[in-house]
């Protein structure tokens, strides 16, 4: 399964939360997948998906999934430590380890050889860290949604991706419904 | 009243609810009188440009966050404040601490202090220096 399979994997399982999506290609296949309001795509800071999720589930209720990639994580290493340190147990990070940076080329990634994701946020303290089959990944993220508390999954997959246009919808737009989609969850 | 005490007090009479800092020798007092205060949630960043992605998270949630940081590390953030905060029309104050000006003891950081103001002018971004106690009544609506 690549990452385009796995996204659409999760997709009956994100229905109320709020989902901060990667930069590039992920947000692209989302957006063709499984568009709605309650999603915010990251479009221009690669890196950032985890450290904006963490913001947003620290000042709200509802629950909130950042959906990273293996390349963006190594991009901004130092956010794992700060998910870890100031939790929110409203808070997943989905990590799709395809050890590729596939949105600008398919130029594989540290993780792809030998560093590991997951052995990295047990090391920065997480408590719950999951390595999920690629397979398995709705099974993984309603369990860690029923949970309650602060997870990070790392799903193993493979590169390859297909074709999806870039996102038309004005960032304006994207962040204006976000903001109304958070705001009708603060007042149920 | 302390300067950081001052200051905290501003942001929570100007809403801010949530902080995030990256470590300043200047600022040392103003994270340490947020976390006396139960009224400004205080996340510590790693990098000032993760610091951008909570703040900008923080305003995706409803909540006014600001973010400290020192001039010395402005250059590290130009990509998250082009391509997210200014691109999706965040507003986050910046409380940038002001090393390299004169009697300075550490070169390199006059160095960086050269170079801040012509950055946040590129990036049109207003910007109010204080370099005195005096300190004129600013609101951040205007």
């Amino acid at each position: 399964m690549n990452r385009f399979e796995v996204i659409q994997s999760l997709l009956p399982v994100l229905k109320d939360e709020l989902v901060v999506c990667n930069i590039g290609l992920p947000s692209q296949e989302l957006y063709k997948m499984g568009d709605q309001p309650s999603n915010f795509y990251m479009l221009g800071t690669m890196g950032l998906a985890s450290s904006i999720g963490l913001g947003l589930a620290l000042v709200q209720e509802a629950r909130v999934v950042a959906i990273d990639g293996d390349g963006s994580v190594l991009t901004n290493l130092g956010t794992l430590p700060t998910v870890t340190n100031d939790m929110a147990d409203n808070f997943t990070i989905f990590i799709v380890d395809n050890g590729s940076n596939d949105s600008t080329g398919d130029q594989p990634t540290y993780a792809g050889r030998k560093t590991s994701p997951a052995r990295v946020a047990e090391a920065c303290g997480c408590e719950r860290v999951v390595e999920c089959a690629a397979d398995q990944v709705a099974k993984a993220l309603q369990a860690a949604l029923d949970s309650r508390r602060m997870t990070i999954i790392v799903c193993k997959c493979d590169p390859g991706k297909i074709p999806v246009p870039v996102i038309k919808k004005h960032t304006i737009t994207i962040r204006d419904r976000f903001l109304q989609a958070v705001l009708r969850r603060a007042n149920g | 009243m302390s300067v950081s005490r001052k200051l905290v007090q501003d942001m929570v009479d100007a809403g801010i609810g949530f902080v995030t800092s990256v470590p300043c020798k200047q600022l040392k007092g103003v994270p340490e009188e947020i976390n006396a205060t139960y009224r400004i949630r205080h996340v510590p960043a790693n990098k000032e440009d993760e610091g951008m992605g909570l703040g900008a998270g923080a305003f995706l949630g409803g909540t006014r966050p600001c973010i400290i940081l020192q001039n010395k590390a402005l250059g590290v953030t130009v990509n998250a404040l082009a391509s997210l905060i200014q691109y999706c029309h965040m507003p986050p104050p910046m409380m940038i601490s002001y090393r390299g000006e004169v009697g300075e003891p550490v070169a390199c950081q006059v160095e960086r202090a050269v170079h801040t103001k012509a950055v946040l002018a590129q990036l049109n971004i207003r910007t109010y220096h204080f370099n005195v106690r005096r300190i004129p009544a600013i609101s951040l609506e205007s």
